[in-house]
């Protein structure tokens, strides 16, 4: 049972029910489409995906065409209600078990969801459309489709979703599709299992976000977000209990943000198609374990230790997937570790308890990840699925503007000024500065870390000659994929600038006396890239070889390792009791037992009938004896 | 006078000869008939205690009798089933000797 309870911060200010009764037909309409408005966002990507799955999978142009209107709709949406002081959306209650557990529909329309919500289908929509040119020919295209809409809806639910059940049930479902999305050319090996090794790793710490919500139920009694934060000084005098709440939450964002030591599926991830790596695996699904950190901050804020777990989390991921990411030779692995490592960034700044550096880096890294995993599409698909860089080379003079826009996403992600990573990785730098020196330095090497492979990269692609004929002869890619790089680049150098951010976010405050911080990331930067150009040029092969980082520290055998001991004692501790404990002692023990009593007992039976009946009466004379005398 | 306890007594030596005849005698009509032995002299001190016990209204309490009537129909039954199992042994066999008789044993 589904009721309208009322509209909940109206820009009016009345109460649903007393403003139906007395105001104009006009008012109401305007009232209601206000409240309906937020929800569009939501379904319009949901009706595109039912509709595409039920009816139309056979006529793939009707389901491009149904997917991009609906994600179009959704952008439209969102940026009305950006434009709209006041958050005003419908609200129902779904279930409600009195007194025990109530869940409602509801959005929430603050600064920083709205701010996501636009970011969301911004960067949707752009690839949604160059998804039209990298998709052209495969013959899943309706499935695709309708997978990128579900997952829209899915998306833009967690960005909008007021409580903990909702965002939940959609960050499932964002799992589910990206599950999906990975295994869309599901009849090679790698891509199936690489879709199913994302699905099992987040599940992972999803189980630890589950028993987290639960405890936030059962501690204070509310699932919804504006509910659960004043009550949460009630909880003050249990510093082991707050410190584990936020841990278990955090959990969810370590699977799903693919941090440390949950980081293994996200480069696997990488066999989807390439929009697909851009929209989910770099700009907005792992940016989600971020954005829900920052959503419900007050939960992770309550905990010092927590923070302190979090931000050293942060920086390992960083680290670590910088460290791997210079021994890569997959165009599309060395960009998701660099994702991986930026988000090991913004988990960093939330740790540090500054949500809005976090926020800043999210928004920037979105706008520039998802151009250099476009651009990197772009190349991959002029180079008919070729993802060795060492088989390419020379591309800057075959693909132009493709050429330029990676190089463009390459500076705002090494943060060289003044494109958008660099004001953003400087705030996470100067609060890092401020708060933790050993988190600074690491953060800082990993700058360094991250200037030389980003650089390594664009010489070995760009620079150079042709390694191979496809290089040789390739040309630039259509124009639907080429717009889409444009808009995106411009988002990356302006993205950064405080005349755009502030419109959408409250920018971190900097501090003068950081003014050591740039310099030194600057430092970095000119002493990576110059390491990595005097390395590289004019190579064909690998001059350094550095064979752990080539194996990714070796974790994927550690835990298979790892997997394969589990099952294999698991196995064997089973296969004990079964053997011993089932077998031996329960079925094997009755019959032995019952076997056993038998032969005992037959001795008595001697065949003598005068015997039994001596026997019989000294049992009558025994029980007289007992019954009688006792 | 002829007290309880002389009729108990009779009663208690009845059931010893019954017993010790199923105990020591090796021919089973013999052992069937000291089973029936024993089975009168039960009767036989239930008819005693019966006759010996008066109720307040004077009168004896009969219910001890009227199940001595009971047991006597049941042995009756029982010595026709006995006696029927026993001629069939015997045709099987040509024995009644329980000496000859010990196959169910171990």
């Amino acid at each position: 049972m589904t009721k309208v309870r009322g509209l909940r911060r109206t820009g009016i200010g009345i109460r649903a029910s007393s403003f139906i009764r007395h105001s104009s037909f006009v008012l109401r309409h305007f009232s209601r489409m206000n409240s309906i408005l937020p929800w569009l966002i939501l379904l319009a990507p949901l009706t595109s995906a039912v509709v595409i799955t039920v009816f139309t999978l056979r006529w793939k142009a009707v389901s491009t065409f149904i997917s991009i209107a609906a994600v179009l709709v959704s952008f439209v949406c969102s940026c009305l209600i950006f434009a709209r002081a006041t958050g005003a959306a419908a609200e129902f209650t779904w279930i409600d078990i009195s007194g025990a557990l109530q869940v409602p529909l509801g959005l929430t329309l603050d600064q920083l969801s709205k701010t996501m919500a636009v970011l969301v289908s911004a960067v949707g929509a752009v690839i949604h459309i160059y998804s039209l040119g990298y998709m052209r020919d495969d013959e899943g295209k309706s499935r695709y489709f309708a997978a990128l809409s579900l997952f829209m809806f899915a998306m833009l639910g967690i960005v909008l979703a007021n409580n903990f059940i909702m965002l939940f049930i959609f960050w499932e479902l964002v799992g589910f599709t990206s599950y999906v999305l990975i295994g869309h050319w599901f009849y090679r090996d790698a891509a199936a299992d690489a879709a199913n090794k994302a699905f099992i790793t987040t599940r992972i710490g999803d189980f630890g976000f589950m028993i987290g919500i639960l405890m936030v139920w059962m501690a204070t009694g509310s699932i919804v977000f504006a509910e659960i934060a004043p009550r949460m000084s009630t909880l003050a005098g249990h510093p082991l209990f707050l410190t584990i709440v936020a841990l278990l939450i955090f959990c969810g964002a370590v699977g799903k943000s693919a941090q440390f030591p949950l980081h293994v599926w996200l480069p696997d991830a990488m066999e989807g198609p390439t929009p697909i790596s851009a929209l989910i695996h770099a700009a907005t699904m792992v940016a989600a374990g971020v954005y829900m950190l920052v959503r419900v901050a007050f939960i992770v804020q309550a905990s010092q230790t927590a923070l302190l777990i979090v931000a050293w989390i942060g920086t390992i991921t960083a680290v670590m997937a910088a460290l791997i990411a210079t021994q890569q030779n997959d165009i599309k692995r060395i960009l998701a570790y660099s994702t991986l490592s930026q988000l090991g960034y913004m988990i960093m700044a939330v740790g540090l308890a500054s949500n809005d550096a976090a926020m800043f880096h999210l928004f920037t890294h979105a706008f520039f990840k998802a151009l250099l995993f476009l651009a990197a599409g772009s190349v991959i698909v002029m180079l008919h699925h070729e993802q060795n860089i060492w088989k390419m080379g020379g591309l800057s003079r075959k693909l132009p503007i493709t050429f330029a826009s990676f190089v463009v996403g390459a500076l705002a992600l090494i943060g060289c000024p003044p494109f958008s990573g660099f004001f953003s990785k400087d705030a996470i730098l100067a609060l890092a500065y401020e708060r933790n020196t050993p988190i600074f330095a690491v953060a800082l090497f990993t700058a360094f870390l991250t200037a030389f492979y980003v650089i390594r990269l664009l010489v070995i692609v760009f620079f150079g000659t042709p390694c191979s004929d496809i290089a040789r002869n390739s040309g630039e890619s259509p124009p639907v994929m080429t717009v889409p790089l444009i808009v995106l680049a411009l988002l990356a150098t302006v993205g950064g600038f405080a005349f755009f951010a502030r419109n959408f976010l409250t920018l971190p405050v900097e501090k003068e006396v950081a003014i050591i911080v740039p310099a030194l990331a600057i430092v970095a930067l000119i002493v990576g890239s110059g390491l990595a150009i005097a390395l590289y040029r004019n190579r064909t092969a690998e001059p350094v070889d550095v064979e752990i980082l080539r194996h990714k520290l070796y974790l994927d055998e550690f835990y298979s390792w790892l997997i394969y001991w589990t099952q294999e004692l698991l196995a064997r501790v089973s296969a004990f009791v079964d053997r011993w404990i089932i077998d031996a002692g329960a079925v094997g023990g009755s019959s032995r037992g019952t076997w056993g009593i038998g032969a005992v007992l037959r001795l008595v039976q001697v065949g003598n009938l005068q015997g039994y009946v001596f026997v019989f009466g000294l049992g009558v004379v025994a029980v007289i004896y007992f019954a009688v005398f006792r | 006078m002829i007290t309880l306890g002389d009729y108990l007594l009779v009663s208690a030596i009845l059931f010893s000869i019954g017993f010790a005849g199923v105990m020591l005698r090796r021919n089973l009509i013999i052992i069937l008939m000291s089973l029936e032995l024993t089975l009168n002299a039960a009767n036989l001190s239930l008819v005693a205690f019966s006759r010996f016990r008066v109720d307040p209204s004077g009168l004896p309490n009969y219910n001890a009798q009227v199940f001595v009537f009971f047991i006597i129909t049941v042995a009756a039954a029982e010595v026709a089933v006995g006696l029927a199992i026993l001629v069939a042994l015997y045709r099987a066999r040509q024995t009644t000797d329980v000496k000859d008789i010990s196959q169910l044993k171990f």
